[in-house]
């Protein structure tokens, strides 16, 4: 198939940005062949989607990688849950608290940990994240209310919901103008949010100020001497995927009202790198995958037992299967954390682009296979042409690995 | 005074502890270059090491019980003790020392296992990939533990000679009123002793001038014919045995559970910081001076004075470190310092 006249740069951006919003809005559609069409779990992808994106702007653009963004994450969480005690039960200034909160939280942890980069910064950021999270449970219990977490009460002020329609006696429930966001409802909510989202991420990555960022990552002492003061650009990253997980933080609250301390654990930042490095490092698409892939296995995982797996193995003989399944009970259910961590390896180790590198490997594969069967009838020039481009990235991945010990010196350094 | 001699030793246990996860987190990092963000799993590996051998120790058959007449009972007796009486009573109550018999090989196979056959892989890999394997390492090895003993903690008593408390308080001549478990003390004295031997390793030994040499500069090493990626594998095994030895005998003061790893981990990788990344000396001393002064934090009138504070200390000094001295307390010029 030949268009017409090819696609400028930015109307095949406009085609990506609809099919991407056709995708998420169709999810309930679509994800129902995967059993996944209920809205607790399609509100959890579109949420988590969002929390990778925001932090593949920083970590994917600029290549500071944080080890503690479930700190914003829970920041925006408790902003939006005190947001609708005492405000209103309406999201939208949960939502908007929440990202800003998170940003201001954002620039202060910045402001700080920019000062460093590489190792050094991983560790800051993970200080600091420890460092909430233990306050959360310690001296913040008058905002965290510690353990138990944050919860709406009966009694809250709710300042504006009483003062237009009067004060009620039982809690309600979270709503947009009136239209309560639980259920299909709350999902389409996140949904938009995340095509906003994804459409500003475009924007970003499609701007100068992307470019800036990733001349960043590719360089950032040439950028240095050429006379650009780089901190401000990678404090703005910081601050943007801040807000980013302050969003998802506050839609983790606007579908369930509320929030816990556990949120900002590590486990929860290291999930989040888990989820942008699974789907694919500076890609677009990528974090998004890697958050739906994850949640959607553990999902899966983490609901299935030694019964259901009897059942998935049950053609075998009898005594295979009850080994099948001792071994396979391991990875599943209270296990699945080893199946993420064993993922998490298998990815970096082999895959480093993650699922995105490797569909275009695939793609590439698919491709010069279709280019040798026709040239095995025609041996026309086409072939050759539809050959070279994968052989030249197979050559520059190859010299890649090669010339990589060389760096190690340098690295030290 | 009391109070200050107390929450000093306090630290100190702990700091021995941070030190010696600090010293081996050091050595890979001097040796390999390799942020190692694993080195906590491998310290509660070491201390399920106590656990397991104190279990492999009490492996028990069901006798009969003579002393109950009435009817027929059954209890169970630990071979050992049935096999040589007293002596195998003493043999369990030593479980958790003598199992470092048992850790030091396990962590040698699994140090060579790990460095062989997944670390070396990412020596010319950017530090963002090294800290990702090996935090997906972290997380396999902590969930095969889980699977394996439960996600409880697991007590692992220390021997009944050291169970009581020492008063160390009339040995300075301070009256009474200070006393230090004999555990922790003992603990203290160990990780003195376990980096007293690293550090004449690699100061008197050949070998380790060899090392020392290699983490100058791994290249001239290499030009002279010597075979530094050997030794250095060798380092990384060492540096796993320091963290397993850490994690057995810590086992009776804080009962070993699959998830203590990680919070070492971050609390240790703060100690390297501070005493500067790359110096062994620094990551005893800095190991030593956040257990004392995070022990000082956590004293009720320091805690009046600023709410939280016992939560939040080491991190803050972390923080102050790296903007003020981003090299650390003795860390060399130019190492790491970006």
């Amino acid at each position: 198939m030949k268009l017409a006249r090819p696609l400028t740069p930015a109307q095949k951006d406009w085609l990506l940005v609809a099919g991407f919003a056709l995708a998420v809005l169709t999810m309930p559609v679509w994800m129902r062949p995967f059993g996944a069409a209920y809205p607790d779990l399609l509100q959890r992808f579109v949420i988590y989607a969002i929390f990778a994106v925001g932090f593949n702007i920083l970590f994917g653009l600029t290549g500071y990688l944080s080890f503690g963004h479930a700190a914003f994450l829970g920041a925006g969480s408790y902003t939006a849950v005190w947001c609708f005690k005492l405000l209103s039960m309406n999201v939208i200034p949960a939502v908007l608290f929440g990202v800003l909160v998170a940003a201001l939280f954002a620039a202060a942890i910045g402001y700080v940990s920019l000062r460093r980069s590489g190792i050094y910064f991983a560790i800051l950021t993970l200080a600091f994240a420890e460092m909430s999270y233990n306050l959360a449970y310690s001296v913040l219990t008058p905002i965290t209310n510690g353990e138990t977490g944050l919860q709406l009460r009966r009694a809250d002020p709710r300042v504006l919901d009483t003062w237009i329609s009067g004060p009620t006696d039982y809690i309600p429930s979270t709503n947009l103008f009136g239209i309560d966001m639980t259920g299909f409802n709350g999902f389409y909510f996140c949904a938009v949010m995340l095509i906003l989202a994804f459409y500003l991420a475009l924007r970003i990555t499609r701007s100068p100020f992307g470019t800036m960022l990733r001349a960043i990552r590719s360089n950032q002492n040439r950028l240095k001497y050429t006379g650009v003061h780089t901190r401000p650009y990678a404090l703005a990253a910081f601050v943007i995927s801040g807000a980013y997980a302050g969003l998802a933080g506050s839609l983790l609250a606007v579908t369930d009202p509320l929030a816990g301390a556990e949120r900002m654990q590590w486990t929860a930042s290291g999930e989040v790198v888990l989820m942008t490095i699974l789907g694919g490092v500076g890609t677009l698409l990528g974090p998004i995958l890697g958050a739906v892939v994850i949640k959607y296995f553990e999902n899966i995982f983490s609901a299935f037992n030694t019964q259901t797996l009897h059942g998935v193995f049950d053609f075998l003989p009898d005594g295979v299967e009850n080994g099948v399944v001792s071994i396979a009970s391991l990875f599943v259910g209270e296990g699945w954390h080893l199946t993420l961590g064993l993922m998490f390896m298998l990815v970096v180790i082999f895959v480093p682009g993650g699922i995105m590198e490797g569909l275009r490997r695939l793609g590439h594969w698919l491709r010069s296979a279709a280019a040798r069967v026709q040239g095995g009838e025609a041996r026309g020039m086409q072939a050759g042409e539809a050959r070279g481009p994968a052989l030249a990235a197979r050559h520059g991945r190859a010299r890649r690995h090669r010339g990589a010990p060389a760096r190690l010196h340098d690295l030290k350094r | 005074m009391d109070a200050i001699l107390l929450q000093f030793l306090n630290g100190l246990d702990k700091g021995g502890a941070y030190a010696l996860i600090a010293l081996g987190l050091t050595l890979i990092f001097g040796t390999l270059g390799v942020v190692n963000f694993a080195h906590g799993a491998l310290f509660m590996i070491g201390a399920f090491c106590a656990v397991a051998f104190h279990r492999l120790l009490t492996v028990s058959k069901v006798v009969k019980d003579e002393s109950i007449t009435f009817f027929d009972a059954y209890k169970e007796v630990p071979y050992l003790t049935a096999w040589f009486g007293d002596f195998g009573q003493t043999l369990i109550d030593y479980a958790v020392p003598l199992s470092i018999l048992l850790a030091i090989p396990i962590m040698l196979l699994l140090g060579l296992a790990i460095e062989r056959g997944l670390i070396r892989h990412f020596y010319g890999r950017s530090h963002a990939d090294q800290i990702l394997v090996t935090f997906g390492l972290a997380i396999v090895l902590q969930e095969i533990i889980k699977a394996w003993f439960g996600a409880n903690p697991i007590p692992a008593p220390a021997p009944a000679a050291f169970a009581g408390s020492a008063n160390v308080g009339a040995w300075l001549g301070l009256g009474g009123g200070v006393s230090y478990p004999w555990w922790r003390l003992v603990y203290f004295l160990f990780s003195l002793a376990v980096i007293g031997l690293v550090f004449a390793f690699l100061k008197y030994t050949t070998f380790g001038m060899v090392v020392r040499a290699g983490m100058r500069d791994r290249e001239t090493v290499g030009l002279l014919g010597i075979n530094i990626q050997k030794r250095f594998t060798i380092v990384f095994a060492i540096a796993v045995i320091v963290a397993g030895l850490a994690g057995a005998m810590y086992a009776p003061i804080l009962s070993p559970h699959y998830h203590m790893g990680m919070e070492f981990l971050v609390l240790s990788f703060v100690v390297v910081v501070v005493g500067g990344m790359g110096s062994l000396e620094g990551a005893v001393l800095a190991g030593f001076l956040l257990g004392i002064l995070q022990s000082f934090a956590a004293m009720n009138q320091v805690k009046a004075l600023i709410p939280g504070i016992d939560q939040v200390i080491i991190y803050l000094v972390a923080i102050v470190v790296l903007l003020v001295r981003p090299r650390g307390l003795m860390g060399r010029a130019g190492v790491m310092e970006s």
